[in-house]
């Protein structure tokens, strides 16, 4: 990736809250990050600090009622789509941007078959008759190395395993040739094999199709495979970002450090995040200062004054941390 | 599915002869029946002639299993006061309660779906509220009142319909309309509940993240799969409508299987009763068994194992 390329999705200052009667969660609270065409993005963090709901909102899909994205701007190929009414984002929606979600067991829709869930997608692209369509869907279906491509488009979700349904929910998502594809830990469910082959197939579509991708995980291992820059999320925010070399190797903010120690070996697909000591704080009652500041080692006073600015570590690697430089 | 439907026979035999054995030993327990059918001034021997000829001189087991037997080759018993079959009956009488049942169930569908979709969709909002409060009053409104408020209403005070027996379509008004409030309520609090459920669901997600209309993906999407537990429900209401048509078609003067029943109570006409009892467990059985055969047919999970 040239660090010339094209910026597709540019995020800038995001907050999505929950308004709740108990009070404000703010789930995603100032999350800035570029995509550029053509790259694949990692976003890890641990569990709940906001990497689903950041996908959520760049697709303006949140879930209905108390959340709400109250700032910032995400700008999608040129336009701040956040200023786009809900019939315009659903023409971007599929065509422009798409997801894909992190269960495949039920991400489809079980009283239909594929090929009818296929189609749907498919006739928004292009209407067409309904034999044109059927071949493009089984071509589709090909393209995610589904077997018998014409059978399977008559059955339904149940009748195709876990792996299988993945690859159909990938096919479903690029249907449509976005430009930005976000994939929200798309094999977590999956066992490690079936991960590995799912891994590949995005991997290769995403070489022919050209298009970008966030990937979000868990995983360290998935991310040193897929992802050409990582950015590292916590409580809310982004607190490194860098290409992925950079970061295994010379981890700037003390908690990317704490997450790549906490991996066991980089080797393999394994390398889960393991706990590291303490809690992150209460997305309700967010501090003034680090929001890591209560578990990090290098913590001092003015840690917990005010919020570290974004640091410039080397051309394309930042970091949100007072003691760059000095720890 | 064959060995599905063969399985669900077996069970409803089982509890057909479970559903006899009760209302043949109740029946008994209920007094003896010679006092009703004979006039007052009856003699000794008139009594000692009808009890033989009833069989009641027999065992207890024994009477059993005469019933029983004759049962299964369809002879349910005499109606005293009817002086006829007790299934003729009852099979004279079933159509007339059979032609308020679609309409009752359309009636309950077509206001409760539609109004479960809006609650859901306005969740804690003023229609979600008035719709609750529909469905509370559909339920807590005992029938009789609401059929004896209706005719008060469109048959006294307006003159618009009138309020007893069969005829044209005019006289369907006002029972389907006693009838199908009931389901209105349980239609739409099934519907909202699945509607909740199934709103939250991931494959709702992919349906928009593909850029589908709203309309699609609540009217489609979720709503077919929110039918399987409606659907389901279809059997209960039904038996619901048959049960309730007891009061109802009191209450209207409408000569089906509930007054029937009404009457047999009444006047203790107790080879009726068990005649009627017997029947209407073989109806409802027969339309669950309906259901479940049409819920496999929306649900493709069920359809294909
Ligand atoms: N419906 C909700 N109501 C209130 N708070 C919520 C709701 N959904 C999520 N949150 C909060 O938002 C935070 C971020 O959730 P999110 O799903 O984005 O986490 P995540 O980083 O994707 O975690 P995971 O790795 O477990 O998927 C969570 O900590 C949770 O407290
Ligand atoms: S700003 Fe301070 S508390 Fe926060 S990570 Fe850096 S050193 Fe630790
Ligand atoms: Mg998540």
């Amino acid at each position: 990736m040239s660090d010339s390329a094209e910026t597709i999705l540019d995020v800038r200052d995001l907050h999505t809250h929950f308004f709740l009667r108990r009070g404000v969660v703010k789930a995603v609270d100032g999350v800035s990050f570029t995509l550029r065409k053509g790259e694949v993005l990692g976003l890890v963090g641990e569990s709940g600090c906001g990497k689903s709901l950041t996908a959520l909102s760049v697709m303006r899909l949140l879930p209905k009622g108390a959340a709400r994205t109250v700032q910032g701007e995400i700008v999608l190929d040129g336009e701040n789509i956040l200023k786009r009414t809900p019939s315009q984002m659903r023409e971007i929606r599929g065509r422009k941007i798409s997801m894909v979600l992190q269960d495949p067991q039920t991400s489809l829709n079980p009283v239909f078959t594929i090929g009818d869930q296929l189609r749907e997608a498919l006739v928004r692209r292009a209407p067409a008759k309904l034999k044109e369509i059927i071949k493009q869907a089984v071509a589709a279906l090909r393209r995610v190395d589904i077997a018998a491509p014409e059978q399977r488009i008559g059955q339904y979700p149940h009748q195709m395993s876990g792996g299988m349904k993945q690859r159909v929910v990938g096919a479903i998502a690029i249907s449509g040739e976005p430009e930005v594809l976000i994939a929200d830990e798309p094999t977590t469910a999956l066992d490690v094999t079936i991960q590995l082959q799912y891994l590949k197939l995005l991997k290769r579509l995403q070489r022919e199709n050209g298009m970008a991708i966030l990937f979000i995980t868990h995983d360290f291992g998935v991310v040193a495979r897929m992802c050409d820059r990582v950015a590292v999320m916590y409580a809310g925010r982004i607190v490194e970002c860098g290409p992925v070399k950079q970061i295994f190797e010379a981890p700037s903010h003390p908690y990317t450090r704490a997450l790549i120690a906490s991996v066991p070996k980089m080797t393999g697909t394994r390398g889960r995040l393991t706990a590291i000591d303490g809690q992150p704080p209460s997305l309700m009652n967010l501090p003034a200062g680090c929001r890591f500041a209560s578990r990090c080692a290098h913590v001092e006073p003015r840690c917990l004054e005010a919020y570290p600015g974004t640091t410039q570590i080397g051309a394309d690697h930042t970091a949100d941390c007072w003691k760059i430089g000095s720890i | 599915m064959k060995r599905f439907i063969a399985r669900r026979l077996i069970q409803g035999v089982v509890l057909l002869f479970m559903v006899a054995t009760i209302v043949f030993f109740l029946g008994r327990l209920t007094g003896n029946p010679v006092d009703l059918m004979l006039p007052e001034d009856a003699t000794a021997e008139d009594r000692a002639a009808l009890v033989k000829t009833l069989g009641l001189d027999e065992p207890l087991l024994d009477q059993f299993v005469i019933f029983v037997g004759k049962a299964a080759q369809g002879d349910l018993g005499q109606s005293i006061r009817m002086k006829q079959p007790a299934a003729e009956a009852f099979f004279n009488r079933l159509p007339n309660t059979l032609v308020l049942i679609p309409w009752a169930l359309l009636l309950g569908m077509a206001l409760g779906i539609p109004l479960g979709v809006l609650a859901a969709l306005n969740r804690g909002g003023l229609l979600d509220r008035f719709a609750g409060t529909v469905a509370v009053l559909g339920v807590a409104m005992p029938s009789f009142w609401l059929g004896v408020l209706l005719i008060f209403v469109f048959s006294v005070e307006l003159g618009w319909l009138p309020s007893s027996r069969m005829g044209g379509p005019e006289h369907y008004v006002l029972p389907v309309i006693t009838l199908g409030t009931f389901l209105v309520a349980g239609f739409m609090r099934i519907t909202r509940s699945a509607m909740l459920e199934v709103m939250e669901s991931e494959f709702v997600k992919l349906a928009r993240i593909k850029g589908l209309s709203e309309t699609t993906v609540i009217w489609k999407h979720c709503l077919r799969n929110a039918l399987i537990p409606v659907l389901t429900l279809w059997g209960v209401f039904v038996g619901n409508l048959i049960t309730g048509a007891i009061v109802t078609e009191t209450v209207f003067a409408w000569p089906g299987i509930g007054r029937l029943t009404y009457e047999a109570v009444i006047y203790r006409d107790y080879p009726l009763l068990q005649a009627v009892i017997i029947l209407k467990s073989i109806l409802i059985l027969t339309i669950n068994l309906g259901v479940d055969i049409l819920y496999a047919y929306v649900d493709p999970r069920i359809r294909l194992t």
